[in-house]
């Protein structure tokens, strides 16, 4: 909010010329944005309410609670929530140890170089890097074989299966929760820890009463992020799992191809589900960031 | 404070490796290929590969247009809500933040149904219409990134001040456009380019459900159909990624050496 409103008076007529012309400036932007964002995506809210026919209907969002969608959804909320958690507290010690560790400043601005380019590091390639390194013949696996005698695929670990895909997503997730949370722990003044020393107070008790209640929305806010940013993710699935996992992007997929339910309004209804849980979850991302900046003034 | 510290490079070193074995595996995998000895095998046959070439450059064309598109898009903008509209600022930040709440698969699939070929715009109908969609889509899908780096450039040049002084010496809106305000905003357009390359480059929803034949759904079949290729086209993905963002940190870097007055 740093521009000051244009000092223009002038007598109004009906029709304001300026005005006109204002409004024309970011038309090309509006009318892109509706034609190729938000048209089409409430084309399929409004088509997850119709019949094939255009008729009125609530039976395709009954329809989504069948079985075989209901676990698409189940285990792309399971895969997202424990990828998010694990991100988030991997990502928040790591932020941690940079900020108030008293590690030396170049690690700090490693790290946070290296998380830009890793937090952008998902798709198909992050799957092949994945499988080579915890498939059945990666590094990993063959490293603890033949060290340690440890027979990784043996204890029924599969990198195609919900703990693959947690561990491969999180390799994106840490890095966005250090990129979001390090800015958060700057701001976290050195008075307030001072101020709770002079009254006695623990390191447990600083962390306890003061700091946490202060961090708390944002962490729980970068957390919501990063479970959006997993549930909407694909191409990391699918080049990992082919359609073997069964997520919600993955049976989309399926459906926008070859209309795998028989019912295209019922894809839109699929589609309507993923809007809302990935639209509830950034809502909430922003409302407890404007609840975090309270304290960063 | 020692225990703390002693914390803090635990942290960082098991982060770092969660980091760096992934990346160790990878390039050790791809230089597998030939039984018993390191080589660059898998690499030769990737750059050998028609198909590499064809999809990288198809891509790298995809990119280069998203971005000029984009900025063309983006920058008049920014630069109009900042002048003019200021009362239009959260609505516009709001719709270049929803390609981040809508996810890419869901958007693909309403421009299948909106633009398909008996629909009024049908876009997918033919190649050049396609691929403009195409086009179209990565500009939406690298909205967030592109205004956020544009409107971050602006927010440091004073644009009533240059608009009022290139409009005193009788500039035109284009010459204030191009020869003013896109050559101050130069370090937002670069960063704004260089993560837009990183993503498009690697995309895989938009181009697979579109069919056009981009690196994205090239890198997913060779997945599909070949062992050590893989990792060969990982280290190389990952060695653009690695690039753009390099590139962005040294223009971001350079933008901030040389502040202009707010």
């Amino acid at each position: 909010m740093s521009t000051v409103s244009t000092p223009m008076v002038r007598s109004a007529p009906l029709i304001n010329r300026d005005r006109v012309i204002d409004w024309l400036g970011i038309a090309p932007f509006i009318i892109f944005s509706l034609l190729f964002l938000i048209i089409p995506t409430l084309y399929l809210v409004a088509g997850a309410f119709l019949t094939p026919e255009g008729d009125f209907t609530l039976k395709n969002i009954g329809d989504l609670f069948t079985p075989s969608i209901m676990s698409a959804y189940s285990i792309s909320i399971r895969v997202s929530v424990a990828s998010a958690l694990g991100g988030a507290l991997i990502g928040f010690f790591l932020a941690w140890a940079v900020v108030l560790g008293g590690l030396p400043a170049s690690v700090r601005s490693t790290l946070l170089t290296f998380s830009g380019v890793a937090s952008n590091f998902a798709g198909v390639p992050l799957a092949f890097a994945f499988l080579a390194t915890l498939g059945r013949t990666g590094l990993v696996t063959i490293f603890l074989r033949e060290w340690f005698g440890f027979n990784l695929y043996g204890t029924g670990f599969n990198l195609l299966s919900f703990l693959g895909l947690t561990i491969t997503y999180m390799y994106f997730q840490i890095p966005l929760m250090v990129l979001i949370l390090t800015p958060a722990l700057d701001g976290m003044k050195k008075e307030w820890r001072e101020a709770s020393q002079i009254l006695g107070a623990t390191n447990r008790q600083y962390w306890t009463m003061v700091a946490l209640p202060i961090l708390w929305p944002s962490l729980l806010g970068t957390t919501l992020l990063l479970f959006a940013n997993a549930f909407g993710a694909i191409a990391t699935a699918f080049a990992l799992t082919g359609s073997s996992l069964n997520i919600v992007p993955i049976l989309l997929y399926a459906q926008i191809r070859g209309d795998v339910l028989h019912n295209a309004n019922l894809g839109y209804a699929i589609a309507l589900g993923m809007i809302v849980i990935t639209g509830v979850s950034n809502v909430l991302y922003l409302m407890l960031r404007m609840r975090a900046e309270r304290w960063q003034k | 404070m020692k225990a703390q510290r002693l914390g803090a490079w635990i942290a960082v070193i098991l982060g770092a490796s969660y980091f760096v074995i992934p990346l160790i595996g990878t390039i050790e995998f791809s230089l597998r290929m030939r039984r018993g000895e390191y080589s660059l095998d898998a690499y030769e046959s990737v750059f050998s590969d028609i198909q590499f070439r064809e999809t990288f450059g198809y891509s790298m064309l995809m990119a280069l247009l998203t971005i000029v598109f984009g900025m063309l898009l983006v920058v008049p903008t920014a630069y109009w809500v900042r002048l003019r509209l200021p009362q239009m600022r959260p609505v516009v930040e709001f719709i270049t933040l929803l390609p981040l709440v809508i996810p890419a698969i869901v958007i693909v699939f309403g421009y299948l149904r909106m633009y398909n070929s008996s629909s009024y715009l049908p876009l997918t109908g033919s190649t050049t219409g396609t691929n403009i969609l195409l086009v179209f889509s990565y500009i939406t899908l690298s909205l967030p990134y592109m205004y956020r780096a544009v409107d971050t450039a602006m927010r440091a040049i004073d644009v009533r001040t240059l608009t009022e002084a290139a409009e005193s010496l009788g500039a035109r809106w284009t010459t204030i456009m191009f020869k003013c305000i896109f050559p101050n905003v130069m370090s937002g357009v670069l960063s704004g380019a260089f993560i837009t390359l990183a993503i498009v480059m690697g995309e895989f929803t938009f181009a697979a459900l579109l069919n056009r034949p981009a690196f994205g759904p090239y890198l997913q079949l060779v997945g599909a159909n070949k062992a050590y290729e893989p990792s060969a086209l990982a280290v190389i993905a990952f060695s653009i990624t690695w690039l753009s963002m390099g590139l962005l940190n040294l223009v971001s870097r350079f933008g901030k050496a040389a502040p202009a007055k707010a």
